[in-house]
């Protein structure tokens, strides 16, 4: 936790990557959750992107790149073998309808109900949603991937979100990069915490309240 | 709708046929699939505006739709990301810009409804958030929905790769996102392609948006 930003998002991203599990249909959504895209094993799943391709391959070469070739952070990938394209209509369809087995989101704030808070933030204008709200009630399995503290070094993970929820519906799955939370229907559970990190660092982080139920020392 | 083979014109005259104050649809995301063509050929060949545009973004700073709102010809958008081009904050925040922010699939399907001739629907995406307040409610099958109305446009302006002559459309790879959708949704529907094939050239099974759909087409020009 005391390392550089970018090691510690990755290191959040490696802590995602075993609740992939192989050859799911998994939408990756924009921030930490992308590069959970890079670590995965190549073909391990099949990344659905929102705005129209399901089998996004790697990020190509910069002599490769093709401008009509993006993922929904609007950064160029390619197409893996078997990968199809269609409209937002038939994509979202996708997300809504269940047929997305995981979604990998960010988030500002989660509550101690395992509900997210990450498209808006009072008193800033309300101008972007984005899939967000779609994937949320619709992939089958959410995993919720965030920094443990904000970067004012508040706990992310509250009581009650005082920034707009995205959805009423709850996540599964709360990874950060010091430890991993189960939401059960009775609040969170602690199951994993990653090297260095106790379970009196996280009662000392998280402002929501959680069982402990650690089920390996790091996961 | 046409039957027949769809009309190609050039920009201005197909810019030409956008009535001052109409409704928009604009495709793409971001400037991928956009019909930047198209926009250019209005901020160059028209003076009509007051628009209402319907688009999940729209464009970046001083780039494609980001362009005609610098020009003032935007009176609302409606879509689902517009933080993304601080233009849109600003002129939203100073009054000129009336923004109606839909969730990403409640926008596509709303376009895709209103092109089926389908007058609204219900979805949980929304249910419980500042969006969906105010909204209609009802439990389907034991989960709360609110109510979405549908889409339509006066005037759809829209990217593929190819036509053939009666307008039958085909895509390129990411860049066919809303355009198929909103081909279906609109009074008079542009699209703006990079070739004119012959009749026969594409193959049926291929074609994502066929012909009756498209009212004129228009080479593209422009480049992102």
């Amino acid at each position: 936790m005391n390392g550089k930003a970018g090691s510690i998002q990755r290191d959040i991203a490696a802590r995602v990557v075993p609740h992939i599990p192989a050859g799911a249909v998994v939408n990756l959504g924009i921030g930490i959750p992308t590069i959970v895209a890079d670590l995965l094993p190549p073909g391990h799943a099949h990344l659905q992107t929102e705005n129209g391709l399901l089998g996004v391959g790697p990020t190509p070469a910069p002599d490769d790149v093709d401008p009509n070739l993006v993922h929904a952070g609007k950064q160029p990938v390619t197409a893996r073998p078997g990968a199809s394209y269609f409209a937002s209509s038939a994509s979202f369809g996708m997300i809504r309808g269940g047929h997305v087995e995981v979604a990998v989101l960010g988030a500002l704030q989660v509550d101690g109900r395992g509900r997210i808070a990450n498209w808006a933030v009072p008193g800033k204008p309300v101008l972007g949603v984005g899939g967000a709200m779609d994937l949320l009630v619709g992939a089958r399995t959410v995993v919720v991937a965030t920094t443990h503290l904000a970067k004012d070094g508040s706990p992310k993970i509250v009581d009650e979100c005082e920034f707009p929820l995205t959805a009423q519906r709850p996540v599964d799955v709360i990874v950060t990069e010091a430890a991993t939370f189960r939401v059960d229907p009775d609040g969170l559970a602690l199951v994993a915490l990653a090297d260095g990190v106790d379970v009196g660092w996280v009662a000392a982080h998280t402002t929501a309240s959680f069982a402990v139920a650690l089920t390996s020392v790091s996961a | 709708m046409t039957t027949v083979a769809a009309p190609v014109r050039d920009v201005a005259d197909a810019v030409g046929l956008v009535p001052d104050g109409a409704t928009l649809m604009v495709g793409g995301f971001g400037l991928v699939g956009a019909p930047l063509t198209l926009i250019e050929g209005l901020l160059a060949h028209s003076t009509t505006g007051g628009f209402t545009v319907v688009s999940n973004n729209l464009g970046e700073p001083g780039r494609g739709l980001g362009r005609l709102l610098l020009e003032g010809r935007v009176a609302k958008a409606v879509g689902s990301y517009f933080t993304s081009n601080p233009d849109v904050v600003a002129a939203h925040q100073a009054g000129t810009l009336e923004v109606e922010l839909v969730p990403q699939g409640t926008l596509a399907e709303a376009i895709r409804a209103g092109g089926a001739g389908i007058g609204g629907f219900y979805t949980r995406t929304g249910w419980g958030t500042l969006l969906g307040e105010g909204r209609e409610e009802r439990v389907i099958r034991g989960e709360p929905h609110i109510y979405q109305e549908s889409l339509r446009a006066d005037v759809a302006l829209i990217r593929a790769r190819a036509a053939d002559e009666l307008g039958n459309l085909v895509y390129a790879k990411t860049a066919r996102n809303f355009n198929p959708d909103m081909a279906t949704a609109a009074d008079l529907v542009i699209a703006e392609v990079d070739e004119i094939v012959p009749v026969g050239t594409l193959d049926p099974e291929e074609i994502v948006t066929p012909h009756l759909f498209v009212d004129t087409l228009v080479l593209s020009g422009a480049r992102p």
